[in-house]
């Protein structure tokens, strides 16, 4: 099949999986997760077979895929705005994380929505399930898993995320990516809120959708900006020499902050990444979107759509870079810089006081996207590549590991009829023994975020990231950077400790039992990646081993630009650097917390005192925008636009209209159709009946009468005619 | 003045007045008795006018049939109406003003006819007059059609009064 | 020579004072009388200007023949419907007479 046909066809299955569940199967489960499974694995067979032709391909990114199949889509006056498909080295490698989580995350399900067991107690479609009893051949009741009630609904919903995704990656043009952008923040709404009668749920969607739309409206404005400079929205049009050079020169509208056309083009574009991939301050929605179910949680929140909007940035980067010089980097880029490395630290301060083992790897997304962008802001285009693959790995790993350790305890939970909180890490502990392969799999994806060296792809990327910044001379970048990775460090072994080492804490983590195998499976082939494929990027100048294997993440991912970036010569400090950081977070993260007991509080409450409260609510930024945002507008539209506007004025006008025209009705009624109109008509019938009665009165009935009226009118008509006619 | 014109003015006034007494007498069986004068007077001037037939068939109808029928309605009614009541209604002056206006008109018209002086020229064969009548109102070219008519009309009146005024079989 | 003129002035005051009796008596039967009256002065002036203008015809003799018998027929009905009606309303007055209206 030719190459160009593959790519246009690989957002087409999960699509068709959604439209058929949602028409045809929604009872049969095993057809639905078939069909499911099924479409991830078409597109994932799809992906793998452009990835390997792309990686064969030389030049790729001066002769991406999909250059012949351009369509003309709209009509726009005298030209068509066209759309078509685009594989480069950035495309090909972003499309093997993403079909591999996509795939993985979809077999997850199966196991995670409970398929096979028996329906729930108290189910009801909305709610999470909650157990159901059933009898043994003693009459022994025990309460086991029940299948999610919305079973086939959640596989449509994430085959429609799958198009979408695929759409982003794909396209050539910023249109078809904003359609695929905005599908997936749609499959996010619907996701997050996939239990919808939970009111923390509903709220969590409403959230995460308006926090995300800020984003995306000054998403569009740039995309509009860019669109009426130069008439195309097509990366090849965009990224030529020529066009980057016009928009850099052309002052920016409005001469705001005396940026370029380019620099206001770029901000503009990346307030969308800033909303979609949480970076601050518009992150306050990625915490609370873990009311969703963890599937949802790995896929959307971690691996794919989260990283969609470091994609976008760096797929612009040629239009970021746009009036940087080798000793000052542009304005646009000295503001991811900024954010980036704000959201960093930030998030990862934050992440070091959360309970819940959901949330401590949210704020590690976040820290984790800081990381990219802030490099990306530095002009470190090639690590932050290939940090997005490694990340989307071991954080979908992550997640998934996390929520079959929220099943293992909640087996417990069922088992002993505790009333706890399954997802809180202070009620687990212990797991290690009774969840191994989760245990394993987990740590790997852990030590990968924390950079343990030489044998996690963690390592590799994040090196290299601190690498660039360290040795183009961004000290205040670096310096931060070096701090968030150590707090990284902490808080993952912190959760790693807390969850599977020591002591079981509560019953039901004594009671937890692996999952099955649907889960495990997937973990265990992340895993595998997360460990693998940090060794193709090792940068060769690297001492002993560099040079052994050669650095093709490197020569592919750099093939993208137009001018390839150069690796940097090797340095000692960074390295070293981050080895030490590394170790020292992971060892004071277990030293720490080897030996919590249930009923002991954190020692890091005591340790930072009303530090930790702070970080614990997360510097108490919801409430601020609660004060700042959600109030007045709540004010805007209940007290202004309701009662002021629409109940008095507008409704004001209408009821006076009302009252004038019921007066004006009045008076006519009264004064003109009554008296007039009526008083006529009666006038003219009592009239008459006067006439007549007047008439009457010569009909008295008496002969006599009637002859001497005929006699005097006979008389008057006589004389009349003899005084006329006679005298002629 | 002629002897004609003195008895011709004797008989007129003698009619008249006798007219007037008609219209204006209390008692009904006196104003019956002074139409029979009057009619007597009519009479005479067909005399006067060398109509003798019509005369004679004047007194016979008129005088001798439809007098008496009034004298007869006067007595079968008599009882009702006393011949001190006031004998003529509310509305009378009007109806002398009427009666005075029309002879002013008739009046006014005729002298203002010159046709009016005519004198009386000789009658042409006048021993034939009768026969001429007679033949005249049987003749189909003359006048059958009104006489039989009029034969009819005496037909529906004698029937319509015989039962009108006859008494209701109980 | 009698002028036409007498008769003629003749018939037109004996037509007037059947008319004033017509019109003013109470009577119903008097109001008969007076319509004789008047059927008289026409009959007279019929056979008038019969006898002065078209003396030659029989034309106004054959109109007066039938106005006599117009007259005995109409006295004689007359005189029926008033027996008629004082059978009924024991009244012959005229004015008595006035249900022919609303």
């Amino acid at each position: 099949m030719s190459t160009d046909l593959l790519i246009w066809l690989l957002p087409l299955p999960p699509l068709l999986a959604f439209f058929l569940i949602v028409l045809f199967t929604r009872r049969n489960h095993a057809l639905s997760h078939s069909l499911g499974v099924g479409a991830a694995l078409l597109s994932w067979l799809g992906s793998m077979v452009i990835f390997i032709r792309a990686i064969n391909t030389p030049h790729l990114g001066s002769h991406p895929f999909g250059s012949d199949s351009i369509v003309n889509w709209l009509p726009t006056g005298d030209s068509w705005l066209q759309i078509g498909v685009r594989v480069d080295p950035l495309t090909a490698a972003t499309l093997f994380f993403v079909a591999w989580t996509i795939l993985m995350i979809f077999l997850y399900s199966v196991g995670y929505s409970n398929y096979g067991q028996p329906k729930g107690d108290h189910d009801k479609p909305g709610l999470q399930p909650h157990g159901a009893t059933i009898s043994d051949e003693h009459g022994h009741k025990h309460v086991v898993p029940s299948v999610e009630p919305m079973y086939s609904r959640f596989f449509a919903f994430l085959g429609l995320f799958a198009c979408g995704m695929y759409t982003l990656v794909v396209s050539d043009n910023l249109l078809t990516l904003f359609i695929g952008w905005e599908i997936m923040g749609l499959c996010s709404y619907l996701l997050i809120g996939f239990w919808y009668q939970k009111p923390s749920a509903r709220a969590a969607m409403i959230k995460a959708f308006l926090t995300t739309r800020v984003g995306d409206v000054f998403m569009l404005l740039g995309i509009a900006y860019l669109y009426s400079s130069i008439g195309s929205l097509s990366f090849s049009e965009i990224f030529k020499p020529e066009t980057l050079q016009k928009l850099g020169s052309t002052p920016a509208v409005g001469g705001i902050l005396g940026l370029s056309a380019a620099g206001l083009i770029g901000i503009l574009l990346f307030i969308g990444t800033i909303g979609k991939s949480a970076q601050w301050p518009l992150h306050v929605w990625l915490p609370d979107a873990m009311e969703g179910p963890t599937p949802v949680s790995a896929m959307i929140h971690a691996a794919t759509m989260v990283s969609a909007g470091v994609y976008l940035v760096i797929r612009m980067f040629p239009l970021l870079q746009v009036g940087s010089t080798p000793e000052n980097i542009s304005p646009a880029m000295g503001v991811l810089a900024f954010i980036g490395t704000l959201t960093a630290i930030f998030s990862a301060t934050i992440a070091v006081a959360q309970n819940d083992i959901k949330r401590v790897l949210a704020y590690s997304t976040i820290s984790q996207l800081g990381y990219m962008i802030a490099a990306l802001g530095i002009g470190a285009y090639v690590a932050v590549a290939f940090h997005l693959v490694t990340h989307a790995f071991f954080k979908a790993l992550l997640f998934l590991g996390s929520g079959s350790v929220i099943h293992g305890v909640e087996h417990g939970v069922y088992h002993t009829g505790e009333t706890i909180d399954p997802q809180n890490m202070f009620n687990m502990g212990g797991l290690r023994k009774k969840m191994p392969i989760t245990f394993w799999t987990f740590l790997i994806g852990g030590f990968a975020l924390s950079g343990f060296p030489f044998i996690t792809a963690g390592f590799w990327s994040k090196d290299e990231i601190l690498a660039e910044a360290f040795g183009r001379g961004y000290w205040v970048v670096f310096i931060v950077l070096v701090l968030a990775a150590f707090l990284t460090a902490f808080y993952t072994m912190r959760q790693i400790t807390l969850t599977f080492l020591g002591k079981p804490r509560t019953q039901s983590a004594q009671h937890a039992q692996e999952t099955h195998w649907t889960m495990t499976l997937p973990l265990a082939t992340l895993a595998f990646f997360a460990v693998t494929l940090g060794w193709l990027g090792i940068s060769e100048s690297f001492p002993l081993i560099g040079g052994l294997i050669p650095n093709h993440v490197h020569e592919f991912l750099s093939d993208t630009l137009l001018v390839p970036p150069e690796a940097l010569p090797f340095n000692l400090a960074p390295l070293l650097l981050s080895i030490l950081v590394s170790l020292g977070g992971l060892t004071l993260g277990w030293l720490m917390y080897r030996k919590q007991s249930s009923a002991a509080e954190d020692p890091l409450q005591s340790a930072l005192g009303p530090v930790y409260t702070v970080l614990k609510n997360k510097y108490y930024f919801d409430e601020l925008y609660d004060l700042l945002l959600v109030r007045p507008a709540y004010w805007l539209a209940s007290t202004f636009t309701n009662q002021l506007l629409d109940r008095g004025i507008i409704d004001g006008v209408l009821h006076l209209i009302a009252r004038v025209a019921s007066n004006v009705g009045h008076v006519f009624r009264n004064y003109i159709d009554k008296p007039v109109v009526n008083g006529f008509g009666d006038f003219v019938g009592t009239g008459i009946k006067k006439v007549g009665q007047g008439l009457r009165i010569i009909q008295t009935g008496k002969v006599q009468q009637y002859l001497l009226m005929a006699l005097v009118l006979a008389f008057g008509a006589m004389f009349y005619l003899l005084y006329t006619v006679i005298p002629h | 003045m002629t002897p004609e014109q003195i008895i011709f003015i004797i008989v007129a006034v003698v009619t008249l007045t006798a007219a007037l007494s008609v219209v204006t007498s209390r008692n009904l069986i006196h104003s019956a008795l002074w139409l029979i004068l009057a009619l007597f007077g009519v009479a005479i001037f067909y005399v006067l006018l060398d109509a003798g037939f019509f005369a004679v068939i004047q007194v016979i109808i008129y005088i001798g049939a439809i007098a008496i029928l009034f004298i007869f309605a006067a007595m079968l009614t008599r009882r009702v109406m006393q011949d001190s009541d006031p004998q003529t209604n509310s509305t009378w002056w009007l109806g002398a003003l009427i009666a005075g206006l029309l002879f002013a008109g008739l009046a006014l018209v005729l002298t203002n006819w010159p046709g009016l002086s005519t004198p009386a020229s000789p009658l042409a064969g006048d021993s034939e007059k009768i026969r001429q009548l007679g033949l005249a109102l049987v003749s189909p070219d003359h006048y059958v059609l009104p006489f039989e008519l009029a034969s009819i009309l005496l037909v529906a009146g004698m029937i319509g009064a015989i039962y009108v005024a006859g008494e209701k079989k109980r | 020579m009698i002028p036409l003129a007498w008769y003629l002035i003749f018939a037109a005051v004996l037509f007037c004072i059947g008319l004033y009796g017509v019109l003013v008596r109470k009577n119903a039967i008097a109001i008969l009388m007076g319509i004789e009256l008047m059927l008289n002065s026409v009959n007279i002036n019929l056979i008038a200007f019969w006898r002065y203008r078209s003396s030659q015809g029989i034309a106004g003799q054959a109109f007066a023949i039938i106005v006599f018998a117009i007259a005995a027929a109409e006295v004689a009905v007359g005189l029926a419907l008033i027996i008629s009606i004082y059978r009924r309303r024991n009244s012959i007055i005229a004015e008595d007479m006035n249900m022919m209206k609303w």
